[in-house]
């Protein structure tokens, strides 16, 4: 999708009538094409370069790249130092915000902050404990939780004013996003929850890995009769498993991933593990986009980024589509001189 | 005491119940507090609510108390304080993400809420916590607010 009036790195696009944010992934999914999110694994590093290295894997692939904020309670750059670099040179990050490591006033910082730098997505999460990862022993913060961090950052943008009602003289312009887990007990709660995320704010969902289809759209039927569905865009979250080992890895260590034992065993029955774990994932991609109202995926190739392109280019949804990469349109343009 | 909190989100029903008996009467001797005044009522009747609240529901005195609204489990024994709703950590048995071998607290107020009468109200967006509350009796917080929209509404009418 190509728009006239972009981009250039470090300017904003028009915000569009009804749209609440000047970003490309709000205008892919209000135009009704089927967005591309993945996830951008921080480095361990204070090089730049290894950042955009990182995100050109991408390139041409996807609508948005989310920048982690220590998830799973590990320690690595930063969200909004990530978001900073990929800023700088026009890409479209979503800069995740956790609740576990700041308070309300280091987060309505952020967002300010982020926002001035040309963010223009942000996904509220409350952030895995600080037991799942490589400082167990940190202060766990959790001072908002994920519904009252959609709820303030919509007040900076509609109301432009702070928690504490201080006004903001020019408001954060930013896409809203919140994460949900379908495959997590209770169940028959999960979607009321969901609109609960809708009402504090959220335009548009992430979830967790998703293997069992039947249980995504059974909550995508209970959320369609509460009337969720035109309300918000739903993008499942997908990715690769390297081999049966990992998947069982997982599914034991990182909280809220479940993985059900059918996918397992057809890995650990293949011959090429890790080409079958790319294949079940372009099979997932391909049943999500029949479902009804999935709006996109947002693939996680943790240490298999290299990998995504291909998986988005067999799984067809792009449809032939190139969302913006830096320097994309220097070569059309080329080629209409 | 957990087995004794797990005991009352059980029986939701019937604590929802108790409260509703229980706050007319406290908002009722709101002249009392007001005579005595609610600066020196605050000491013994926060500490009355710490230890029967504390007894039942493994209460935190947060101070602005959701138990109506999250099915009798009380919220803040959620390591993560979350005020909203379960996070997708919750495992398949349907336990803590962070305590393996403990329940879920939000898992235990769907179910909560489920048998209340008035279990809609989880649905409710809560606010964020405010910790300058925090160990002061949310009943007289309550009484005062019952007290000052009935005096708005009376001046109203």
């Amino acid at each position: 999708m190509f728009f006239e009036d972009e981009p250039h790195p470090g300017e904003h696009l028009p915000i569009l009538p009804g749209h609440t944010s000047p970003g490309r992934l709000e205008r892919v999914l209000r135009a009704g094409e089927f967005a591309v999110t993945s996830e951008l694994a921080p480095p361990d590093s204070a090089d730049p370069h290894d950042v955009y290295s990182r995100a050109r894997v991408f390139d041409g692939y996807v609508d948005g790249m989310n920048a982690t904020d220590g998830s799973g309670a590990n320690c690595h750059m930063s969200s909004v130092g990530m978001c900073a670099l990929l800023t700088r040179v026009g890409y479209a990050p979503v800069m995740q915000v956790s609740c576990r490591d700041k308070n309300r006033i280091a987060i309505q910082g952020d967002v300010l902050g982020g926002a001035a730098m040309g963010v223009t997505n942000i996904l509220c999460l409350t952030g895995d404990g600080v037991q799942a990862g490589d400082h167990p022993e940190a202060k766990p913060v959790f001072d908002l939780d994920c519904m009252s961090l959609l709820e303030t950052v919509r007040t900076m943008r509609d109301e432009s004013h702070f928690l504490s009602g201080r006004k903001i003289t020019v408001p954060p312009q930013v896409f809203l996003g919140a994460a949900a887990n379908p495959f997590a007990p209770p169940y028959d709660f999960r979607p009321h929850r969901m609109a609960k995320k809708i009402a504090a704010g959220a335009q548009f969902i992430q979830t967790n890995y998703c293997f069992d289809i039947p249980r995504l759209k059974e909550f995508m039927a209970r959320s369609r009769d509460l009337g969720l569905l035109e309300k918000v865009f739903v993008l499942p979250g997908v990715g690769p498993m390297a081999s049966a080992r990992t998947a069982t890895w997982i599914r034991n260590n990182v909280p809220g991933i479940h993985i059900p034992d059918a996918v397992i065993k057809r890995l650990a029955g293949a011959e090429d593990q890790k080409k079958e774990g790319q294949k079940i994932c372009i099979e997932l991609i391909q049943e999500l986009r029949e479902i009804e109202g999935v709006s996109g995926v947002h693939v996680m190739a943790y240490r298999q980024e290299e990998a995504v392109a291909e998986i988005i280019d067999r799984s067809g949804v792009l449809q032939g589509r190139v969302p913006w990469y830096p320097g994309r349109d220097e070569i059309k343009l080329q080629e209409r001189a | 005491m957990y087995s004794v909190r797990l005991w009352a989100s059980r029986h939701a029903r019937f604590f929802e119940g108790v409260y509703n008996l229980f706050e007319p009467v406290i908002v009722k001797l709101h002249p009392l507090w007001n005579k005595l005044g609610y600066q020196r009522a605050e000491k013994p009747v926060g500490k009355v609510e710490a230890l029967c609240k504390g007894l039942l529901f493994d209460c935190k005195m947060c101070g602005q108390c959701i138990l109506s609204s999250t099915g009798m489990s009380c919220s803040m024994n959620c390591p993560k304080n979350l005020r909203n709703g379960p996070c997708g950590g919750v495992r398949l048995n349907g336990n803590c993400e962070v305590y393996a071998e403990r329940r879920c607290v939000w898992v235990e107020a769907w179910d909560g809420s489920q048998k209340m009468k008035h279990g809609e109200r989880i649905f409710a967006v809560q606010q964020p916590v405010n910790f300058s509350q925090q160990g002061s009796s949310s009943w007289l917080r309550q009484v005062r607010q019952v007290t000052k929209s009935k005096q708005q509404s009376e001046e109203g009418a």
